[in-house]
């Protein structure tokens, strides 16, 4: 990848998305973390405060990516994450994927598979959540039910969150972090 | 590879289809999760509630105490400078030191302790004085028909009628799990309200008024049932201690 196609990766819409719903994601988890962990919960205490910054955050999970729809560029980068070509299989199959054997064009595989669980997470989180909070007239199981999914998904959520910036730091020397490029 | 060719080059909507994979896992988490999560909390009890790191704690939706506060850090009150303050519709106003409950008979109880949010802790052992004998103490007017409790912080506040202060069930508890009750449990005293959800057994219990009208608590305030029956109130249906 030449240093121009790396400069003009992402426009201001792109960073936007990526780095107010980065916002959003992250107060989710640290309140999710004092409310449901019990040493900080011991520590920070005033459970109603932090319940209700938790769900304002969550409710507004899906706000930058429905702004972001309105940008041409950011449409066309959602097809791109969309499809696998048979490229990408072999991609994620492969060893030595970052050899550069195997050509990847803007976005590898694996990067598609983490914008696809993201956009999976929102909703399902957007939809637990809401029955734990407003839908107090639902069966309690049901209720019991989501608040199961909302506590594992948070889990698998705080796994690849860490493992996403981990990879990010690893392999993202250079320019590939989301940020606006100088050129473009 | 090239067998594997899609026809259409665009390429296979594998996002679309992990997002859509995802809402119906979710979906059949919610209609079966409730199953799901007794079985799991079967496998985790034992180790929760003997596991001294917390660690165990990071497993979602386990068992054991949790700490519920709504205030920052709360103040420590050593056990010689605490006082029990119940006053109001009495003919007999007065504070109880530590002592002064150790002197009143002792109760002890063993129930669970189940919360509104939905964890339980089975067979928890308390003890302390029934509500009923402190009233007793102080006697109440003849007017009088609900109290005001509060936390010594004076962040808390509680409500309960006097005909349930009365129950057998109802302590004010210096002791829980064997042991007197700690600071991030309500110590050195609390409430314990058995037949109620865990909103109702207040902790860092400072004063107790008696009225004449039920004045809602703090959760009630904010949507919670003023009478938290186990299983017949808050829409939940757990089974009653």
């Amino acid at each position: 990848m030449t240093q121009s196609e790396v400069a003009s990766r992402f426009t201001r819409v792109q960073v936007w998305v990526h780095w107010s719903l980065a916002l959003l994601v992250g107060g989710c988890l640290l309140t999710a973390a004092i409310l449901s962990l019990g040493p900080l919960s011991t520590a920070v205490g005033h459970r109603d405060v932090v319940g209700r910054v938790h769900v304002v955050a969550g409710l507004l999970l899906p706000l930058p990516i429905v702004l972001g729809l309105f940008s041409a560029t950011f449409r066309e980068d959602i097809e791109r994450l969309n499809r696998f070509r048979p490229a990408d299989w072999q991609w994620l199959r492969s060893r030595d994927r970052r050899s550069g054997r195997i050509p990847v064009e803007k976005y590898n595989a694996g990067q598609k598979l983490n914008s696809a669980f993201t956009v999976g997470t929102i909703l399902v989180m957007l939809g637990t959540g809401v029955i734990m909070r407003y839908l107090e007239g639902w069966p309690v199981f049901l209720r019991t039910g989501a608040t199961w999914v909302h506590d594992w998904l948070a889990f698998f959520v705080l796994v690849v969150v860490i493992g996403h910036i981990w990879m990010a730091r690893r392999w993202g020397q250079g320019g590939e972090q989301v940020r606006e490029s100088e050129v473009g | 590879m090239s067998d594997h060719r899609i026809v259409n080059d665009r390429g296979t909507p594998v996002g679309r289809r992990v997002v859509l994979g995802m809402l119906a896992l979710g979906a059949l988490g919610v209609a079966f999760g409730d199953r799901l999560a007794a079985a799991q909390e079967r496998l985790t009890a034992g180790l929760q509630l003997r596991d001294p790191t917390g660690l165990s704690q990071l497993i979602p939706a386990g068992t054991g105490f949790r700490y519920y506060s709504v205030t920052g850090p709360v103040p420590r009150v050593a056990d010689d400078a605490y006082r029990l303050s119940v006053f109001g519709l009495v003919s007999n106003a007065r504070e109880f030191s530590l002592d002064d409950l150790a002197e009143l008979p002792q109760t002890n109880l063993v129930r669970d302790f189940q919360c509104v949010t939905g964890w339980r802790v089975n067979d928890v052992e308390w003890s302390g004085v029934l509500l009923g004998d402190v009233l007793d103490v102080v006697v109440p007017d003849r007017g009088a028909t609900a109290l005001r409790l509060g936390s010594f912080d004076g962040a808390y506040s509680e409500s309960l009628t006097l005909e349930q202060a009365r129950r057998a069930d109802v302590l004010i508890a210096t002791s829980m799990l064997g042991a007197a009750v700690t600071h991030d449990h309500g110590g050195p005293v609390r409430l314990y309200v058995a037949p109620m959800y865990g909103y109702k057994s207040l902790k860092w219990l400072g004063r107790i008024e008696v009225t004449d009208v039920v004045d809602p608590g703090y959760w009630e305030e904010r949507g919670y049932d003023i009478d938290a029956w186990i299983g017949s109130s808050n829409g939940r249906d757990d089974d009653p201690v």
